[in-house]
C-alpha cells in the first residue's frame, strides 16, 4: 500500500451530524467498521451462518449426545458393516442417549441416524455437528498463530531493517518457495509419529507454513508508515522508537493484517480438511468433515444413490467456508479505502 | 516517467543478475529445510535413504546405520545426502565398493509405498501431471481474466453482481467437495467422464509393442500414433479435473483482475482517453486492459508453477496418477523419504519458475525494476 492509499482523518461525520451513544462508546472508527459489516446484506449473511456454526459448536453436547465413558470426537458407529446406510435409518447398535429434544419434535423414543452413515456404519450426523468445533479449532488456531508468528517477523523485519532485515525476508523467501500443501502434508508425517495421531501434527504443520503472509503484508506497511508526515512529527517532537512503533505505526498498519487474517480462517479449515480427507491428520473415526468425506471415495460409482455421504458434510464445510469468507469480505471492504464507493 | 533506452538496459540486466545470483542460495536453504525434516526422523527410518527394505533385525539394522554414518553430525550427513558416499562392503573375501546416495546424483532413496525407488516413481509420475498442466493452463487464466473483465466493465450491474458471488462461493469451495460432486453428477450419474487417466482398453493399447512412447504426454502420443481413439479417451478423463481446477482458480484470477481493472479505470489517463472520443471498446481493450493485467502477469505465474507441481487433493479425488497423487499417497502412510523427495522436486521448480516469472515480469513492466 502506498501514501497516495491511506486512509485520510475522516471528519466529514461528525460536522454532519453528533455521534451517537454507540458511536462514542465504540470510538469512530469501529463503529463505521461495524456499522459497514450489518448494513451489508452479504456480511450479514455471512455473520448469521457463522452464529449459527458458533451455536452448534457450542450445543454439541445437546444436539448430539455423546456415547457415555467415550470421547465426544469419536463418532459413534452402528456395527461394522460396508453398505451406507440412507438418512432416518433406524439405530440398531450401541445407540448414543436420546437428545431432550428428539422425542418432544417427533414423539418417537428410537433414535436415528439423521444424516445416514457412512461405510463402517459411522453416523453422518454426529461427525457434522462435533465436526464444527474441529475446524472452528483449526481454522482459528492456524490462522492466530500464523498471524502472530507472521506480525512479530514482520514487526522486527520493518522496525529493525538493515541486515536483520535482510535475513528475515530471505527466510520468509525461503519458506514461500515451498509448495504449501505438499510441504505441510510432509511435515505432518514427519510429526505425527513424534506427537501421535492426532489435530496437533496438521495443526502445527499448517502453522509452520502459514505465516509468510502476514509477515510481507504487515512489514510494507509498516514501511510506507514510517515516511508519513505524522510519524515524522512524533519523531521530531521527540517520541521514543519503541513508542513511536506500538502506538503510531503498528495500530494503523495491522488493519490489513487483520482483514487478511478473517480472510484465511476459511481456507486453513478447507486446507485442514483436505489434509484428512487425503488421510492424514487424525483417527479414522474422529469428527472431521474431511475425514467423512473421504468416506465417499470408497463408493466412487454409486454416489447417486450414496449421495448422503458427500452432501451432508460437503455442504456443512462449504457454508462454513462462505460464513468466513462473507465476513472478510466485506470486512476488507469497509476496511480499505480504496474500495469505499467502488462496490 | 521517462526512462532512457540505456539506463533500462543496464537495470534490467543488473535486475536478472541479482536474481541469478540468489538461486544457489535458496537451492541451498530449500535443501537445508527439506534435511531438516529428515534429520526429525529416527535413523531406522532415514535408512531407507540408501537400502531397499528396512530389515527388522536389530543386528543387521546397527551394521547399516553404522555403514551409512546415519549417527553422523548433521552436516557430514547433509553433505553425504546431497553428494552421495562410497562405501565399502566385506563379505568374506569379496570386497565390493559402490557409490551410494547423493541427491544430485538422482538417488533420492527409496519409495516404501511405490515399492521402487523414488527417482523413477518421480519420472513416471510427472508427464501427467505435466499433462494435466498443459490442458489447463489455458482456460484457468484466460477464463479468469475474461470473467473479472467483465465484472468490472459491468461494475455494479446485475453481470458484476453474478461474477462477485461467482468468485466468492467458488473461492469457498474445497476442491474435494467440489470434484465429488462433479464425479456424483457426470461419473455416477450420467456416466461421462470417469475418473483415472485412460481406460483399460486403452492402456492395452498403449502398452503394446505397437505403440511407441515419444514424449509420455498421452494425448500427443496417441496423435503422433494416429490413434484418435485414444487421444479422445485421454481428454476425456481430463475433462472433470480441468474444470475442477478452472473453477477453483478462476475465483481467485477473476477477483485479482476485476479490482486491478476497477482501479485502472479510475486513473486520470483513461479519463483522457474517454474524453479524447475514444470508442469504449478501445479505451478497454487498448488503453486499460495492459496495465490492468500486470498483477494478473504475477498471478499466472504462481499458476503454472502450482499446476506444475502437481495438484495433490484433484489429482488424489479423480485417481489421477500424477505427482501430486503420489504424494498423497506415501504422505498418508507417513512415507516420508518419498514426500520429501516430491518437495525437494517441487521447491525447485518452484525456484527456477519464480526466478523466470520475475524476469519475464520486470521485462513486461518497468517499474518492477526500479524498487
Amino acid at each position: 500500500m502506498t501514501a497516495q492509499e491511506m486512509p485520510m482523518p475522516t471528519l466529514a461525520p461528525r460536522t454532519r451530524r453528533p455521534p451517537n451513544w454507540l458511536e462514542r462508546w465504540l470510538g469512530h472508527d469501529v463503529y463505521r467498521t461495524m456499522k459497514g459489516l450489518v448494513t451489508n446484506p452479504m456480511s450479514v449473511a455471512g455473520l448469521v451462518l457463522l452464529g449459527l456454526f458458533i451455536f452448534i459448536a457450542a450445543a454439541a453436547p445437546l444436539l448430539a449426545p455423546p456415547l457415555p465413558n467415550s470421547s465426544p470426537y469419536n463418532i459413534p458407529r452402528d456395527g461394522y458393516g460396508d453398505v451406507p446406510k440412507p438418512p432416518g435409518a433406524e439405530w440398531k447398535l450401541r445407540q448414543p442417549p436420546l437428545p431432550f429434544w428428539w422425542k418432544a419434535v417427533t414423539g418417537k423414543d428410537q433414535w436415528v441416524h439423521l444424516m445416514g452413515t457412512a461405510s463402517g456404519q459411522w453416523d453422518i450426523y454426529y461427525g457434522v455437528i462435533w465436526g464444527t468445533r474441529t475446524a472452528l479449532f483449526a481454522g482459528l488456531a492456524i490462522t492466530l498463530c500464523g498471524a502472530l508468528i507472521g506480525i512479530t517477523v514482520g514487526a522486527i523485519s520493518a522496525y529493525y531493517g538493515g541486515w536483520v532485515d535482510m535475513v528475515f525476508m530471505r527466510i520468509t523467501d525461503l519458506f514461500m518457495a515451498f509448495p504449501f500443501l505438499l510441504t505441510a502434508m510432509t511435515l505432518s508425517a514427519v510429526l505425527t509419529p513424534r506427537l501421535g495421531k492426532g489435530l496437533l501434527a496438521p495443526t502445527i504443520a499448517l502453522i509452520v507454513f502459514s505465516w509468510m503472509g502476514f509477515a510481507r503484508l504487515l512489514r510494507s506497511d509498516i514501511l510506507s508508515l514510517r515516511e508519513r508526515e505524522y510519524v515524522l512529527a512524533a519523531r521530531v517532537i521527540g517520541v521514543r522508537d519503541s513508542r513511536i512503533l506500538f502506538r503510531h505505526i503498528l495500530p494503523n498498519a495491522i488493519f490489513p493484517t487483520l482483514v487478511l487474517a478473517s480472510m484465511r480462517i476459511g481456507s486453513y479449515a478447507i486446507t485442514f480438511a483436505g489434509l484428512s480427507f487425503l488421510g492424514i491428520g487424525a483417527e479414522v473415526g474422529f469428527a472431521d468433515w474431511g475425514q467423512l468425506l473421504s468416506f465417499a471415495r470408497d463408493w466412487m460409482t454409486q454416489l447417486r444413490d450414496y449421495w448422503y455421504i458427500i452432501a451432508f458434510p460437503g455442504v456443512t464445510l462449504v457454508l462454513f467456508v462462505l460464513s468466513w469468507n462473507l465476513v472478510g469480505d466485506a470486512l476488507r471492504d469497509v476496511l480499505d479505502p480504496r474500495m469505499q464507493g467502488s462496490r | 516517467m521517462s526512462l532512457s533506452p540505456a539506463f533500462r538496459e543496464e537495470s534490467m540486466l543488473n535486475y536478472i543478475i541479482r536474481r541469478v545470483v540468489m538461486v544457489p542460495f535458496l537451492l541451498i536453504g530449500v535443501t537445508l529445510l527439506i534435511f531438516l525434516m529428515l534429520m526429525a526422523l529416527t535413523p531406522v527410518e532415514r535408512s531407507a535413504l540408501y537400502v531397499r527394505d528396512v530389515p527388522r533385525n536389530e543386528r543387521v539394522l546397527e551394521g547399516i546405520i553404522k555403514k551409512y554414518g546415519l549417527n553422523d553430525p548433521w552436516h557430514k550427513q547433509y553433505w553425504r545426502w546431497l553428494f552421495g558416499t562410497t562405501v565399502t562392503t566385506t563379505e568374506g573375501d569379496v570386497t565390493t565398493v559402490e557409490r551410494v546416495g547423493g541427491i544430485f546424483r538422482g538417488d533420492l532413496g527409496y519409495s516404501r509405498t511405490a515399492s521402487q525407488p523414488v527417482a523413477e516413481l518421480l519420472a513416471r509420475r510427472f508427464p501427467a501431471s505435466l499433462e494435466l498442466t498443459l490442458y489447463s493452463v489455458l482456460p484457468v487464466i484466460a477464463g479468469g481474466i475474461l470473467l473479472g473483465v467483465i465484472g468490472a466493465v459491468r461494475h455494479n450491474k446485475p453481470a458484476d453482481h453474478i461474477v462477485r458471488v461467482f468468485g466468492i462461493v467458488g473461492w469457498s469451495f474445497p476442491d474435494f467437495v467440489f470434484g465429488l460432486l462433479l464425479l456424483m453428477a457426470f461419473y455416477a450419474g450420467a456416466g461421462w467422464f470417469p475418473p483415472g487417466r485412460i481406460s483399460d482398453w486403452a492402456n492395452k493399447v498403449i502398452m503394446s509393442p505397437e505403440f511407441h512412447n515419444y514424449t509420455k504426454l498421452i494425448t500427443i502420443d496417441a496423435l503422433l500414433n494416429l490413434r484418435v481413439d485414444i487421444f479422445l479417451d485421454a481428454l476425456r478423463h481430463m475433462v472433470l479435473p480441468v474444470i475442477t481446477l478452472a473453477y477453483l482458480w478462476w475465483a481467485l484470477t477473476l477477483r485479482v483482475t476485476r479490482s486491478s481493472m476497477l482501479e485502472t479505470l479510475r486513473q486520470d489517463y483513461i479519463t483522457t482517453a474517454r474524453a479524447k472520443g475514444l470508442s469504449e471498446r478501445t479505451v478497454i481493450r487498448q488503453h486499460a486492459l495492459p496495465n490492468a493485467l500486470m498483477p494478473v502477469v504475477t498471478l499466472g505465474g504462481g499458476t503454472v508453477v502450482g499446476l506444475l507441481s502437481g495438484v495433490v487433493i484433484i489429482e488424489t479425488v479423480y485417481n489421477y496418477p500424477g505427482m501430486g497423487a503420489a504424494a498423497a499417497k506415501a504422505a498418508s502412510q507417513l512415507d516420508v523419504i518419498t514426500v520429501l523427495a516430491f518437495v525437494l522436486f517441487n521447491g525447485l521448480i518452484l525456484v527456477l519458475a519464480n526466478v523466470v516469472v520475475d524476469i519475464l515480469y520486470a521485462y513486461v513492466d518497468p517499474r518492477v525494476r526500479l524498487d
